[in-house]
């Protein structure tokens, strides 16, 4: 339909990989060795892993031998979650509780109420306010009755849909007020934001590539030494023991590559999306007066690259169709079931009800971005709106 | 776009002739693996995924749009309240009216678009008259004969002039996946293929009376939805009637939940009263016209004559048509063409 060139406005889905972790992932691609054999081969691409793995760690403020890779940021969660979650158990049975929030990514989300309902675990879901932020109050609230029952705490750094950027430090202290260990999902976060595994205290943090400029399929879970969580993955014992399979050294040298230097531009690149999100916000508002800004106010509680919107009287789904065929892509920041949204649960928890939840879109900047893709955003919302609801209308006229 | 492979020909003869084409397709279930499973039906996961594929393969964009709502109360609804009154519908009619050339017309105009272009073999005119498809026995211009002028004029269909065998064959060389796949039968939103079954789960059983014509009892049953008018099989009857000939199911009374059976030449029916008619081949006739009726999907032609009465259709049948059961759609038509349709009520 569309014969333009695409205007990017979903790096928070994924972003484009940095012209140098090609040229890296390209150049290890041609290269053999298992960086677990011992023949020279092995020791080359071992040697590949171990300097990614010492640049890593020293982009996110923590020892190498903290970052356990694994294949992206469902799997660290996953094996943050329910491994924490397993050991606090094995440990003392009475640890059944989960700490989270009602607005975590799906990786978070559905791994506690799996471990609910397979495990018997408790969740206990923590309130956000109506920017989806979390306080610190609200964690002691939860931990202070019961701690001992408590087996782990997972609050995500930055929200991937209203780029709400949660107190993390003061919320890993508070569980460390009850020597509960704490977990920070921060996939959105590192890619725009810096981010320090040391410095914020937490015990175990999710990364990913593909959101900073390198490939999809390789992560990290970044782990204190003292942390074992128990496998989901077992296998060769890789990774400390913790999470076994072959090394993609080509993929783990493009992660580092893009971490390095996604990181050395960091503060500049902030201050430019910022200002670039700033004006997409102004340029959405002016078409559509009506539309609202879900998350927090720009600023520090906010990333610098997310801009949520809620356009009253429209379906998500209408407008990013209408969009896509003018070339700009973004997202409803929906989950899908064989492709039908469901409503945010972001949202919902809120305090958006489901028709607001519907109807919103997620613009999203990163590296590439320009004022050109904000401009054509300007240009065209104003007439998506305008049909989208003509479309919803009718729906409901029939309904 | 449903996932099979008259609907990827279609979108594709679409993008040949010019036009800006957007694939869709219907979610039509809350829970989408409740429905059909398998390469047959047209509400699965896997055949999501085939539309999308086929979509890829064409090269255009592709969406999933969620008519659940729509479809549970329009169609499924529809079908299970019809057959509580005694009549027999049809669904793939109801969900052409109400879903693909209502709900996803309306919502595809309002964002921008002309048409919805679909894989049904059917023709329309130049005069904007809905016609038979060139393959007879493809021909689906009964379930869409119920679409008024206006949305047969946002309707293109354009295999309307192909065999199927065609059109699976342009499917192989279109590189298109699904060009092999089976076609959908039976109702898709019954998952296991067993209508009885599904409209006692939603109706619950009822015993009630098998009768003769003079009133004689001749056994039970477990709830008069579960029968079709010209029924054969499934009665178990006590005993045998007098003359030994099988007995069909000659009229259902869902007040008194009594079957009456009788033998085949009690079903004939000579004269059909039909409501709602809608008429778009032709300007409502001011006097009976002499043309044709079609009283079922893929049923035979019966000459007839057919008048405006009362805002109903009269058809008096030149002959004598069997089985004729209430709920169905009686389709005029005068050779190919299409003049207009009504939905049966009574017969005599």
């Amino acid at each position: 339909m569309s014969t333009s060139p695409v205007v990017y406005l979903d790096h928070a889905a994924t972003t484009p990989m940095l012209p140098e972790a090609i040229a890296a992932m390209t150049e290890e691609l041609a290269q053999l060795g298992n960086p677990s054999s011992l023949h020279t081969a092995g020791r080359r691409a071992r040697r590949v892993v171990e300097e990614s793995r010492e640049q890593i760690a020293g982009v996110f403020g923590s020892r190498a031998s903290e970052v356990v890779f694994t294949s992206g940021g469902t799997e660290a969660d996953n094996l943050a979650v329910k491994g924490l979650y397993w050991t606090r158990q094995a440990a003392d049975p009475r640890r059944g509780r989960v700490l989270t929030t009602t607005v975590e990514h799906h990786a978070i989300f559905d791994s506690v109420r799996w471990l609910c309902e397979a495990h018997g675990a408790r969740a206990e879901w923590l309130d956000v306010d109506s920017h989806g932020l979390v306080s610190a109050d609200v964690l002691r609230d939860a931990l202070s009755g019961d701690p001992a029952s408590a087996a782990v705490a997972s609050v995500m750094w930055a929200n991937n849909e209203v780029g709400a950027v949660q107190p993390i430090a003061a919320l890993a202290a508070v569980a460390h007020e009850f020597g509960v260990p704490f977990h920070t999902d921060a996939v959105q976060a590192a890619a725009q934001l810096p981010v320090d595994f040391a410095a914020s205290g937490v015990d175990a943090m999710t990364v990913t590539a593909h959101k900073l400029g390198g490939p999809v399929g390789v992560g990290a879970l970044i782990l204190g030494k003292r942390l074992a969580p128990v496998p989901v993955l077992h296998g060769g014992g890789q990774e400390r023991d913790i999470r076994s399979g072959t090394l993609d050294a080509p993929a783990i040298r493009a992660f580092a590559v893009a971490a390095v230097a996604s990181a050395e531009r960091r503060s500049l690149e902030a201050k430019r999306v910022a200002a670039l999100r700033d004006d997409l916000i102004r340029q959405v508002l002016a078409a559509v007066p009506d539309a609202i800004l879900n998350g927090p106010p720009p600023g520090p509680e906010r990333l610098p690259g997310n801009a949520h919107f809620s356009f009253p009287g429209c379906e998500g789904d209408a407008l990013l169709l209408l969009l896509d065929a003018k070339g700009i892509a973004c997202s409803t920041g929906s989950a899908c079931t064989a492709g039908v949204a469901e409503p945010s649960h972001v949202l919902l928890a809120m305090g958006a009800d489901e028709s607001r939840a519907r109807g919103s879109l997620r613009f999203s900047l990163g590296h590439t971005s320009a004022q050109a893709d904000v401009d054509a955003l300007g240009a065209a919302i104003g007439e998506a709106v305008t049909r989208a609801r003509r479309a919803a209308a009718r729906s409901s006229a029939r309904g | 776009m449903s996932g099979g492979v008259d609907s990827a020909t279609a979108a594709a003869r679409a993008v040949d002739a010019g036009h800006e084409v957007t694939g869709v397709h219907l979610a039509l279930s809350a829970n989408p693996q409740s429905y059909r499973t398998g390469a047959r039906g047209c509400c699965t996961i896997e055949d999501a995924r085939d539309a999308r594929r086929a979509a890829d393969v064409i090269g255009i964009p592709f969406y999933v749009w969620d008519m659940a709502e729509r479809f549970a109360r329009d169609v499924v609804d529809d079908f299970v309240a019809e057959y509580a009154a005694g009549r027999t519908p049809n669904p793939c009619l109801r969900c052409n009216e109400k879903i693909k050339f209502e709900a996803v017309l309306d919502r595809a105009v309002a964002l921008g678009f002309d048409a919805v272009c679909t894989g049904h073999y059917a023709r329309v005119s130049d005069s904007g008259a809905l016609q038979r498809a060139a393959d007879p026995g493809k021909d689906q211009s009964y379930v869409l004969a119920v679409l008024t002028r206006d949305q047969i004029s946002h309707a293109l269909f354009p295999l309307g002039d192909t065999p199927k065998s065609e059109v699976r064959e342009e499917a192989r060389s279109r590189g298109l996946l699904v060009a092999d796949k089976p076609d959908s039968h039976d109702v898709c939103f019954i998952a296991d293929g067993d209508t009885r079954g599904f409209l006692s789960r939603k109706l619950g059983s009822a015993p009630g009376k098998i009768i003769a014509q003079d009133g004689e009892v001749l056994g039970s049953h477990e709830g008069a939805h579960g029968f079709t008018i010209g029924q054969r099989k499934g009665l178990h009857l006590d005993r045998p009637s007098p003359d030994g000939r099988p007995r069909y199911v000659l009229s259902i009374e869902p007040v008194s939940n009594t079957v009456t059976v009788g033998p085949a030449a009690a079903l004939g029916v000579r004269e059909i009263t039909a409501i709602r008619p809608v008429w778009t081949g032709i300007e409502p006739p001011a006097t009976p016209i002499e043309c044709q009726v079609q009283l079922r999907a893929h049923g035979e032609v019966h000459p007839c004559t057919a008048a405006v009465a009362d805002g109903n259709l009269e058809i008096r049948l030149a002959g004598e048509a069997r089985g004729v059961a209430a709920g169905q759609a009686a389709v005029l038509y005068d050779g190919a063409t299409v003049l207009g349709s009504a939905t049966i009520s009574a017969t005599r």
